[in-house]
């Protein structure tokens, strides 16, 4: 479904320097896989997902995203990007808007649906999520769990085919995490396809279907959850999990 | 001379204070028209001051909106509206027009930079956000950024137009009986400049607080989506 191809990205510091936040991942996600990625912070594990929709631009390399190259320059990346959700470390619900219009903005005027249709299908899962009665209250007076999941239920209505998500609970008080872990457990019982950046080591060893551990801009170690925390190969990931479990 | 005297020689005597509404019609026409030519100019500008190109880099706009902000910011607006009203348009005495353009151009560089702060103060996570459900950049700013970017400029905007209202007492210079002037005008006269400078003050204060409690009550409007 995705293919990544050689894909690297570099930031010019301020010095003049340049920093190899991607140093060459290559890697297939298929359709209906849940992917994993952990790493220590840094390690451009985020970059690597914020690149998969655009929202970072690779310095080189490829992404084949259903037999299209999307890094291709005459893309219309606006279209690609209504096939993929993306949810975000700290929510971005759009404070001018209600939820309820916070869903249904972008699915009404990309005309992905109409008015009627939307606000049906925002009402369905604003249910899905036990979130129905704040339909019409602003993004400010929610807590950070019921943000989160009003966030996955905006990329939801769109109708994506794969799941982008962005250390979706590190912003989240501790108790509110497992709210937010649930809806997104729900979704992959439904078979989405997900990619999932994340310190919830147990989300990973319960939900993943394969989990990646990138470090310095390289996938140095990828696995079935299994064998990935109960049989690590590499020193760096034996250490990384050392202090992470 | 009594107060009492003072008083009416200066508002009452040959319907003086007629003079006065005169000139308050003045400043408030200047004041409105460049309000309205200086939002224009400052929300172009600001989108122009804001325009980069795919790699970063600023475009011809963005270069053309900073050399205009600082040749604007740079010089005296008594000067802008001298060069204004004896240079560019020296073959027109439409004082009021001169003046509104004058005035207009200059606020138009001191909006450019309230509505690109107001702009850049608003999270850059929002942005992303519109951009990753498939909106465009266009689309985001005008339902997400810029209305939050609204609320965050009516304070300073209303700053500034209170600045202007002021200003425009300079129009005396391009022989425009403003508020200021006339004020001047009926202290000569009556050879007493106490009762029309305070009562000119007054007048202006007066406008200035009626601006200010309506700016208080958009900007309690505005902020509605922040109640908790």
């Amino acid at each position: 479904m995705i293919t990544v191809k050689n894909l690297c990205k570099e930031f010019k510091n301020p010095d003049g320097s340049i920093n190899k936040v991607l140093a060459g991942i290559d890697y297939e996600i298929n359709k209906g896989e849940k992917i994993v990625i952990v790493g220590p912070s840094g390690s451009g594990k985020s970059t690597f997902l914020r690149c998969l929709n655009l929202l970072e631009r690779p310095t080189s390399g490829q992404i084949i995203f259903d037999d299209e190259d999307i890094t291709a320059p005459k893309v219309n990346i606006n279209k690609i990007r209504e096939r993929m959700g993306m949810v975000f470390q700290n929510f971005n619900l759009f404070n001018n808007l209600t939820v309820m219009e916070n869903i249904t903005l972008a699915p009404v005027k990309l005309k992905v649906m109409s008015p009627e249709a939307a606000k049906e299908k925002a009402t369905e899962l604003l249910k899905r999520v036990n979130l129905l009665d704040k339909a019409d209250v602003y993004p400010a007076s929610l807590s950070g769990g019921q943000k989160q999941r009003i966030a996955i239920v905006r990329s939801l209505c769109m109708n994506p085919e794969v799941m982008l998500f962005d250390e979706p609970t590190s912003a989240l008080d501790p108790e509110m995490v497992g709210e937010v872990l649930d809806v997104m457990k729900s979704l992959a019982d439904e078979g989405m396809t997900m990619v999932v950046v994340t310190h919830e080591m147990g989300f990973a060893r319960e939900v993943a279907t394969k989990v990646l551990f990138v470090d310095e801009g390289k996938i140095l170690e990828e696995n079935s959850p299994k064998e990935f925390f109960d049989n690590p190969q590499s020193k760096r990931l034996q250490d990384f999990l050392s202090k992470v479990l | 001379m009594t107060l009492n005297e003072r008083f009416i020689a200066a508002f009452v005597t040959s319907d003086r204070w007629k003079l006065y509404l005169g000139g308050l019609g003045i400043t408030l026409e200047v004041a409105v028209f460049s309000a309205l030519l200086g939002l224009l100019i400052g929300n172009v500008l600001a989108l122009m001051k804001l325009s980069y190109k795919e790699d970063g880099k600023p475009t011809v706009f963005n270069y053309i909106a900073s050399v205009y902000i600082d040749v604007i910011r740079g010089t005296p607006s008594v000067l802008q509206l001298l060069i204004m009203w004896f240079i560019i348009m020296a073959s027109s005495n439409n004082g009021i027009l001169v003046a509104s353009l004058s005035f207009g151009i200059n606020s138009g560089a001191y909006v450019a930079e309230i509505v690109r702060g107001g702009i850049l103060a608003v999270d850059k996570g929002q942005m992303e956000a519109g951009r990753s459900l498939g909106l465009s950049k266009a689309a985001t700013m005008r339902y997400i950024v810029l209305p939050q970017a609204f609320k965050n400029v009516i304070p300073p905007l209303g700053n500034e137009f209170i600045t202007l209202i002021k200003e425009t007492a300079i129009v005396g210079y391009v022989s425009l009986a403003d508020l200021t002037r006339v004020a001047n005008q009926i202290a000569s006269r009556t050879y007493d400049a106490f009762m029309p400078l305070i009562g000119a003050a007054v007048i202006y204060f007066v406008i200035i607080k009626i601006l200010t409690i309506l700016l208080g009550k958009l900007e309690r409007r505005m902020r509605k989506s922040d109640n908790r």
